[in-house]
């Protein structure tokens, strides 16, 4: 069967499974629409918790970005994990116990203030919706890469199944496909890299295959790590295992890593999980369950990235027309990767200026076509008419095949089964859908709880409200759904944004809002508007306003608009920390309420907030 | 608010300060254990760690903190949090059990 077949058989039965799901689980009150009724059993909550974390990106690009990186992609690896120990330790079970809906929720209520509550609110939107135009983009691309529909149909298609299991059954909905969306993930994550580590390594376990030797090198053991060095030495790249390379100085790696983690225990629709499960001591397990279930891949994708590096280039050097692998061949038509030969009909993938592998990244078809022309004239007259295209996509910092590839050709260039190549294109639109769903839940409760239930209209009664939280999830689908059709140029860029504004508001106003209890209105606000502001005027005046990175005066090197989030955390409990002692105490019911919190016991049944 | 016990009872209140500074104590040493795999082993001494190998395997030792070892560590840092948290809220729910029939 071909890999199209079972693509569509893949793809066909894993959205009828979501749709199943989605019936089974419909609800009819707000508790069963916001926080699932908060009865998830903790290891289905950490199941549901990693397929929300683990995007589009994770799943296609991280292990691709690595790849490239090196030790560099560490950032990546140790940032979006290690910000699962501060969420377990600082920040779930705490806001388990407070129990309400939302982030801004708790914002509102600790520090008494509905402006601490709007701005919360904005965060909340704001880091969403970035983060959902993503995900419908990378749904698309899927779909146009592996069964050759338009990106538009993709993007409607993963709309309308979103759109169906998100508004009938709301966060229960979502919770339990994402429970089926994981398995889904993991599984076309895995397969394609024990196969690729026992081709080379012998070995199935991809972690331990990393650090082995590889098998058939002319009967000496050379360690694959010491090997793919070797390799990267000759073509003028630099080490793979070697640190701080390039503009990844020792501060850059350290603050990005930082900004990250702080980034990943604030963002919105990671701390909403938690109000999901019955207990605290569930809102514990269910961290630990997560971070188990992401580390299966995390742990996985560094062997990817190296694995795939050492096939790419060793299944592309010195071939020529004839010998070029058929995952060439598949992937030089979507333009992901493209050979432009310097006349002795032999690749050569390098560092240096004789390069001849490239992408075509954004450029138009008709634009890459006239390259190409001029190349091959270029090419036939031996340099008297026409251009070499080489120079001309280094221009364009097009050098190196596109990084999706790593994993979405992975399994092609080691050659495996064509319904294992169908799998990962099932597993990509699971990490897509699973993350938007999570997202759009936030946006409607964000919409529908903070800003119509809590501020304009208090006494809205159940229907009234669930009717709202279903109407705007609908409507957030649909805007996240324009968004992946008329993708604004600056989403690749704004990720940075979304983890830059979680790790300087919501993450320090937490964790000071259950630690401390002399920490009132006024510092809280004036430190979150402090982290946000300055955040945000550092990358946007570092991106779209040329501004060279800052050094503090304290490092070699500016530190990259990645990595800001860091200090705009420090900033936000700085600012805090000195208006404290100015400024009024918190009340006395907030104080309570930080001793509410903190008590971990509870009575587990027929709780409701005062006034719902 | 979620109901539970009165924390206005005096006694009820320190009992939930001995709680809180044992949870501290816990959670201290374990965010030391977490910056120190990731950004002790993994960044600031990565490049030291680098001329060791992980015994017996082709791993530099800084590259396998960073890429590997750090993410291990974090996940055993949840479940020792989990584990230790389990015993000490047993302990306190004793304690509250005691103050309860004192009454």
């Amino acid at each position: 069967m071909s890999t199209q077949a079972w693509t569509f058989i893949f793809v066909g039965t894993t959205f009828a499974l979501y749709l199943t799901i989605a019936w089974l689980t419909r609800v009819k009150d707000t508790q069963g629409f916001f926080v699932a009724g908060r009865g998830v059993p903790a290891p289905a909550n950490g199941m549901a918790i990693a397929s929300d974390w683990m995007s589009a990106a994770s799943f296609i690009s991280m292990a691709g970005i690595i790849s490239v990186m090196g030790y560099a992609g560490s950032v990546y690896l140790m940032g979006w994990t290690g910000g699962y120990v501060l969420l377990a330790l600082l920040i779930a079970p705490y806001l388990r116990k407070f129990g309400h809906y939302t982030v801004p929720d708790f914002v509102g209520d600790r520090f008494d203030s509905n402006v601490a509550r709007l701005v919360a609110v904005v965060c909340a939107l704001f880091i969403s919706f970035t983060y959902v135009a993503g995900q419908m983009r990378g749904v698309g691309v899927v779909f146009s890469r592996f069964l050759e529909v338009d990106i538009t149909v993709g993007v409607m298609i993963g709309m309308a199944i979103v759109f169906v299991y998100a508004t009938l059954g709301g966060m229960r909905g979502i919770t339990w496909t994402q429970v089926a969306q994981y398995w889904v993930l993991i599984t076309a994550f895995l397969i394609p890299a024990i196969a690729i580590s026992i081709k080379l390594t012998g070995i199935p376990l991809p972690q331990v295959g990393l650090g082995s030797t590889l098998i058939g090198d002319g009967g000496q053991a050379v360690y694959f790590l010491d090997k793919l060095n070797q390799i990267q030495v000759d073509l003028g790249f630099s080490r793979y295992t070697d640190t701080f390379v390039g503009t990844w100085d020792k501060a850059n790696v350290f603050f990005v890593t930082l900004a990250l983690m702080i980034g990943t225990a604030g963002l919105p629709h990671v701390i909403v999980r938690f109000y999901t499960v019955p207990s605290v001591k569930a809102a514990r397990w269910s961290a630990f369950w997560a971070l188990l279930f992401i580390a299966m891949l995390y742990l996985t994708a560094p062997a990817t990235a190296a694995f795939a590096r050492y096939y790419m280039i060793e299944s592309l050097n010195g071939q020529a027309e004839e010998t070029l692998p058929e995952w060439f061949e598949n992937w030089e038509r979507t333009g992901l990767v493209q050979w432009f030969d310097d006349g002795d009909g032999r690749v050569l993938y390098s560092a240096g200026d004789d390069n001849e592998i490239f992408r075509s990244g954004s450029l138009g078809g008709p634009e890459l076509a006239a390259i190409r022309q001029d190349h091959q004239r270029w090419l036939d007259t031996g340099g008297v008419t026409g251009a070499d295209a080489r120079p001309v996509l280094r221009g364009k910092g097009l050098s190196g095949p596109d990084r999706d590839i790593i994993v979405l050709a992975t399994p092609e260039m080691a050659e495996l089964a064509t319904w294992i190549i169908a799998l990962v294109a099932a597993g990509g639109l699971a990490a897509a859908l699973s993350t938007a769903s999570g997202l759009l839940l936030v946006i409607s409760s964000s919409v529908a709880h903070d800003v119509y239930f809590r501020i304009i209209n208090p006494q809205a009664d159940e229907k009234q409200r669930l009717l709202v939280g279903r109407s705007v999830i609908g409507l957030a689908v649909v805007v996240a759904g324009l968004f992946g059709v008329y993708p604004p140029g600056f989403v690749s860029q704004v990720v940075a944004f979304a983890f830059g504004l979680a790790a300087a508001s919501f993450f320090p106003t937490i964790v000071l809002g259950i630690f401390s209890k002399r920490v009132g209105t006024l510092p809280a606000t004036a430190g979150m508007v402090a982290g946000i502001g300055f955040t945000a005027f550092y990358i946007i005046a570092s991106v779209y306003g040329g501004m060279a990175p800052w050094t503090f005066g304290l490092f070699e090197r500016g530190i990259s608009p990645q990595g800001i989030g860091a200090f705009g955390a420090l900033l936000n409990f700085v600012v805090t920390f000195v208006l404290t002692p100015f400024s009024k105490p918190p009340s006395e019911a907030a104080r309570d309420m930080v001793d509410q919190v903190r008590e971990p016991e509870m009575v587990e049944t027929g709780e409701r907030v005062p006034g719902l | 608010m979620t109901a539970g016990p009165d924390l206005h009872d005096p006694a009820i209140h320190a009992a939930l300060e001995r709680y809180w500074r044992a949870n501290l104590r816990i959670m201290v040493s374990l965010l030391l254990i977490w910056a120190g795999v990731s950004f002790g082993c993994g960044i600031l001494f990565a490049d030291w760690l680098n001329q060791f190998r992980l015994p017996f395997t082709g791993f530099p030792l800084g590259f396998w903190f960073a890429q590997q070892g750090a993410i291990v560590v974090f996940v055993l840092c949840i479940l020792v949090y989990c584990l230790a948290m389990n015993r000490l809220d047993r302990r306190h729910h004793e304690e509250l059990e005691r103050l309860a029939r004192r009454r």
